[in-house]
């Protein structure tokens, strides 16, 4: 399962970093996307508007936090920018306004949570809207979330730092298997945690591996089925365990003297296969490293569940039972905010943390220090410096997804 | 402009009269349709929680259906073909009763498409200018595209036909050819996509290989051409309009050899699996055999290879090819067991081992079964008041008051002139 063979080394995967960072936007099919949109806008202002220029940009409104935008990545990534935005000032802008426009009448109510949930099934895809129109999600969100949890929700709209390419790095010699950054996760995530099958979401699984999986009483044991060592049974009956990972083990102890740990959850890859496959864009790498995805916009047709090779992505089957006291009020539009019912979700790097400089929930909670970030671009920076001096590997290398979450041993 | 609203009511007023049978099919679609309906609400109020459905077999039935379906849909082009490419009379006369099929086929697959989605209310967002339509990158997108100018392409194509036939003008070869060579090189296409939605994807080693496209196409021109056979016979029972032997004939060796060429690939899957048997073949190993003593697909399995065969054998021996009473009982057969194959037994074991290696089964809830049969009684309602009105026009119950059609168009005429024009 796991391809720990297939140990690449750091300065090897380096260069292939770099290239990738550079050309990531050129390698995708982004520039053809963003070629169509600039004709599409071109057109719409010729043909419905011509007398309406698009000036979202300078609209007053926008907030502070959003008016930072990143640097571009790729020379020439602040004209495709400005292009995106005219394409949704002219097209989407008027089209989605008006929509709210004859929502509101429609609805004829005073109610603003049901106004403000309506407006919400018209606006547009997060990546291509004006600073203006995120600003105007932005405060729909807070007024819903706030009014639905009984207490002030922010939503965070920050967008990547400059300079900034987040890298993670796990000692999987010192993962003890506590399971700590599991929960940690789901508490600082919003995700579901219903009782039922399915209403529970974890995004990080610490897979108990059996130790002394070849040693020498377990030889006589029959014919492993493919995966794991095969525990009773023979080769022709196979019976026990299910998973090679056990990740649903509750221990009384930590760590346990037969087992070894080894953690996952999204490898926030550099070439994600999850992105290619959405037929709406609305999963995309963010130009400081993670992959995010905008629940609003995600029609849950769950290809990106099925081209993920890490198993990272979780669908809500149901709406989230997330009660309202344990809520996590500071959050990320791409990051924790709650989810609706029947959307994908992911990590994400605790976006709604690390864009405000502070770590992960999972590094923060992690008991033995097992767990590193930081930025790659900074060679100083504690992912870097292992980078460079441990050993380290991605899981399944082979299939070319360049993952930032590297693991490593001493 | 007259002709084309008198086509219009004429049209509507034939498909919705008909004797006690036909009210009784009809009804009977209708009701396992209403259940379908009632499941499409809870899946849009409960959520996706009352399927089978997990985060780790996120795909089931519905997506199986999905596209088993858009098999039957290209399958259309079997008729299509020998009457268009190679000129075959009696192929000729019925295959407006094809493009039919593959109307509501491709009917069918949208609403299993609508039953699989987690947000269905959000389809917008997939309109391009609207939208984004992630046209390059996604297959899926490309699927989108391939089903719906399928479908277009068979709706201008049928009912440009049966409206010259009720016109009783001609048809214009000029652009209706065309059109039909389109037609044919689209369904391929929409299989073709299909197949490339799951095979290109590296973290489900089961379907990640080349040979998927060829085996969907192969599988598909053997599953469509059955379904079309079974129709033909139950329309001679029941309708004035009879369809010759020589098409059926024509049919079932078309589904001899795709089903012979299918169970060929199925079997060098097989044996390049499981004589490495590597981690890769685990899904094939847990359809063939079971893994970790889970063994609920294992009959589907076996039944359906056994389907498979017992078919293929009855389809080589010509006397019982040519067996008008051993035919349905062949044609049902391979049905099945391709839509086993197509269905389940290739899109649930795709997810077993999860990437991580879990082993997990899936189990199809009531409602979702509830749902799948109202969708295929939705494609038949469709498919019935389709060849309904179709054979109305070729039988000349329906026609324009002024024209003479009864005169100036008969079969063999018109094929004639396809012909010539064509040639």
């Amino acid at each position: 399962m796991f391809d720990l063979y297939q140990v690449r080394f750091f300065p090897f995967f380096y260069h292939e970093l770099q290239r990738i960072t550079m050309f990531h936007r050129a390698l995708t099919s982004d520039w053809l996307l963003w070629f169509v949109q600039r004709k599409s806008a071109y057109l719409w202002r010729m043909i419905v508007s011509p007398d309406k220029s698009p000036t979202a940009d300078s609209n007053p409104a926008t907030p502070p936090a959003c008016s930072a935008r990143p640097p571009p990545v790729v020379p020439g990534g602040a004209a495709t920018t400005s292009s995106r935005r005219n394409f949704l000032a002219a097209g989407g802008m008027l089209s989605v306004s008006s929509l709210m426009g004859a929502a509101a009448l429609m609805t004829q109510s005073d109610d603003a949570k049901a106004t403000v949930e309506w407006a919400e099934h018209f606006q547009g895809n997060y990546r291509l809207m004006t600073a203006a129109e995120k600003a105007e999600a932005r405060a729909r969100l807070e007024r819903r979330y706030s009014a639905q949890y009984g207490k002030k929700v922010s939503v965070d709209t920050t967008e990547a730092l400059p300079g900034v390419l987040m890298g993670y790095a796990l000692n999987i010699r010192k993962c003890i298997g506590c399971r700590r950054c599991v929960n940690a996760c789901v508490e600082e995530n919003n995700q579901s945690r219903g009782k039922n099958p399915g209403e529970r979401i974890e995004w990080i699984q610490v897979l108990r591996m059996e130790r002394g999986e070849f040693s020498k009483e377990k030889m006589n044991e029959g014919y492993p089925e493919g995966l794991g060592i095969q525990v009773g049974g023979n080769a022709y009956t196979p019976a026990g365990q299910v998973l090679e990972g056990q990740y649903h083990y509750e221990p009384a102890l930590v760590p346990e003297k037969d087992a070894t740990y080894m953690p996952i959850a999204c490898m926030q890859c550099e070439k994600p296969p999850c992105v290619k496959v959405c037929p709406v864009r609305t999963t995309y790498r963010e130009a400081d490293g993670p992959v995010v995805i905008d629940y609003n916009w995600c029609i849950g047709c769950r290809m990106c569940m099925g081209a993920c090779p890490y198993w990272a992505r979780r669908i809500n089957l149901t709406t989230p039972v997330l009660p309202k006291e344990e809520m996590n009020p500071v959050t990320h539009y791409l990051g924790n905010r709650p989810r609706m019912r029947g959307v994908v979700e992911k990590c994400h790097w605790c976006l709604q943390r690390t864009r405000q400089g502070r770590y992960p929930a999972c590094v923060e909670v992690c008991p033995v220090g097992a767990r590193k970030f930081g930025n790659l671009l900074d060679p100083q920076s504690e992912v870097s410096l292992i980078l460079a001096r441990k050993n380290v590997f991605r899981l399944k290398a082979e299939l070319n997804t360049f993952p930032k979450f590297f693991y490593f041993y001493d | 402009m007259h002709k084309l609203i008198n086509f219009v009511i004429d049209y509507t007023r034939y498909v919705l009269k008909g004797g006690v049978k036909f009210y009784a099919w009809m009804g009977f679609l209708a009701v396992l349709s209403a259940g379908a309906l009632y499941g499409f609400y809870l899946q849009n109020t409960e959520g996706l929680i009352v399927t089978g459905l997990s985060s780790q077999i996120h795909d089931g039935l519905y997506f199986a259906n999905l596209v088993f379906l858009v098999g039957v849909a290209a399958g259309a082009v079997t008729i299509v073909f020998p009457a268009y490419i190679y000129h075959h009379k009696a192929m000729h006369e019925v295959t407006v009763l094809g493009e039919m099929l593959a109307i509501s086929a491709v009917c069918m697959v949208m609403l299993f498409v609508f039953a699989h989605m987690g947000r269905p209310d959000r389809l917008w967002h997939m309109l391009p200018f609207v939208g984004i339509f992630n046209m390059p990158g996604s297959m899926l997108a490309w699927d989108v595209l391939v089903l719906n100018g399928y479908l277009i392409l068979n709706f201008a194509c049928g009912f440009y036909y049966l409206y010259a036939k009720y016109t009783g003008g001609h048809v214009n070869n000029k652009i209706f050819m065309p059109l039909v060579y389109t037609s044919i090189v689209w369904a391929l296409s929409i299989h073709t996509v299909t197949a490339f939605l799951i095979s290109s994807m590296p973290a489900r080693p089961m379907w990640f290989h080349s040979m998927m496209p060829i085996r969907f196409i192969t599988t598909a021109f053997a599953a469509g051409p059955c379904l079309i056979i079974l129709a033909f016979m139950i329309i001679r029972k029941n309708t004035k309009f009879w369809i010759q032997n020589d098409a059926i004939d024509v049919l079932s060796t078309i589904v001899t050899w795709c089903l012979g060429l299918a169970l060929f690939l199925t079997m060098s899957e097989i044996v390049v699996e499981l004589y490495a048997r590597t981690e890769h073949a685990n899904g094939l190993y847990y359809l063939m055999f079971g893994l970790h003593g889970l063994t609920r697909l294992v009959p589907w399995f076996w039944s359906s290879l056994a389907f498979m065969i017992i078919a293929f054998v009855m389809f080589l021996i010509p006397s019982v090819r040519t067996n008008y009473k051993l035919l349905p009982i062949a044609c049902v057969l391979a049905f099945v067991g391709i839509w086993i194959e197509k269905g389940m037994g290739l899109i649930v074991p795709g997810f077993i081992p999860t990437p991580i290696g879990e082993v997990i089964e899936y189990y199809p809830t009531v409602i979702e079964i509830m749902m799948t049969v109202g969708i295929w009684a939705m494609g038949f309602f469709i498919w019935s008041i389709l060849l309904k009105g179709a054979i109305g026009i070729l039988v000349h119950d329906l026609r324009y008051e002024g024209s003479a059609a009864g005169e100036s168009i008969d079969f063999p005429r018109s094929s004639e002139t396809v012909t010539r024009a064509s040639s």
